[in-house]
């Protein structure tokens, strides 16, 4: 994680991921979902407050900052 | 300013809020982990709302603790906010929330530490929330007093919420599941 950046790097661990959806909600600008809810990271750049919310709010624990 | 018997009171008041709130936690909590559950906006304000009413559920928690104890109509040492059943008031029922505070220290260190510990310890001890609230709403219920039956009525309704949610999870399947148990149980050929 690099804390001097003004942009997160966000990626989704596919093992984990069951669904829920919640990072498309969150992350509306670089997620989207597919047919079955599954997560598209459309930008891998993100805000970093909002994608540590996002991280947080995962109950999958699946996304991630790298 | 303020008497023991509004310490009593305020006492009586902030256990009933928390068990209310602390039912609401559970019940979205049972519900994310259920294999039915809510998708986009609604598991959003589920996800948020089991986070930060947890957290928001504490101050009424706190507040339930302090005053029953500063309020010095019956004695209930300090020690007895951790350590269960040493209580001179109700030692079985007082330690039964007793209990339920050590439980939820061990909930909430855990899921603070979420993101530096394994999923599988993190999800191990989060099924101690089961536990906790049962041991809490036994706690509220027994302990409610008979003068006021609307306080006790709260805490039942909670436990039936709460048990209903309980139910919903273990009943409620997912069609994918479904056709991959029937697929494992047919025979190979």
């Amino acid at each position: 994680m690099a804390s001097s950046l003004d942009v997160a790097k966000i990626a989704v661990d596919r093992v984990r991921c069951t669904g829920h959806g919640i990072c498309a909600q969150t992350l509306p600008d670089s997620i989207t979902l597919d047919e079955w809810g599954y997560p598209i990271v459309t930008d891998d750049q993100a805000d970093p407050d909002e994608a540590k919310l996002a991280v947080k709010l995962c109950p999958a624990r699946a996304l991630y900052l790298r | 300013m303020l008497d023991g018997s509004a310490l009593w009171y305020l006492s009586r008041a902030t256990g009933v809020v928390t068990v209310v709130l602390f039912t609401v936690v559970f019940c979205l909590g049972v519900i994310t982990a259920g294999r039915r559950r809510p998708q986009g906006h609604a598991a959003t304000i589920v996800m948020g709302v089991h986070r930060w009413l947890s957290l928001g559920m504490l101050v009424f928690l706190a507040v339930h603790i302090i005053t029953a104890i500063v309020d010095g109509y019956v004695s209930i040492s300090w020690l007895a906010v951790v350590l269960p059943f040493v209580s001179d008031y109700q030692p079985l029922l007082v330690g039964l929330g007793t209990l339920a505070v050590d439980l939820l220290i061990v909930v909430m260190v855990t899921s603070y530490l979420r993101h530096r510990i394994p999923e599988r310890i993190w999800r191990g001890l989060h099924w101690v929330s089961y536990a906790m609230w049962l041991v809490a709403i036994v706690h509220g219920f027994m302990m409610g007093t008979a003068d006021q039956p609307g306080l006790r009525l709260t805490t039942l309704a909670c436990g039936v919420i709460g048990g209903a949610a309980v139910v919903w999870r273990t009943i409620v399947t997912h069609a994918d599941r479904d056709r991959r148990e029937l697929i494992n149980a047919q025979e190979w050929s």
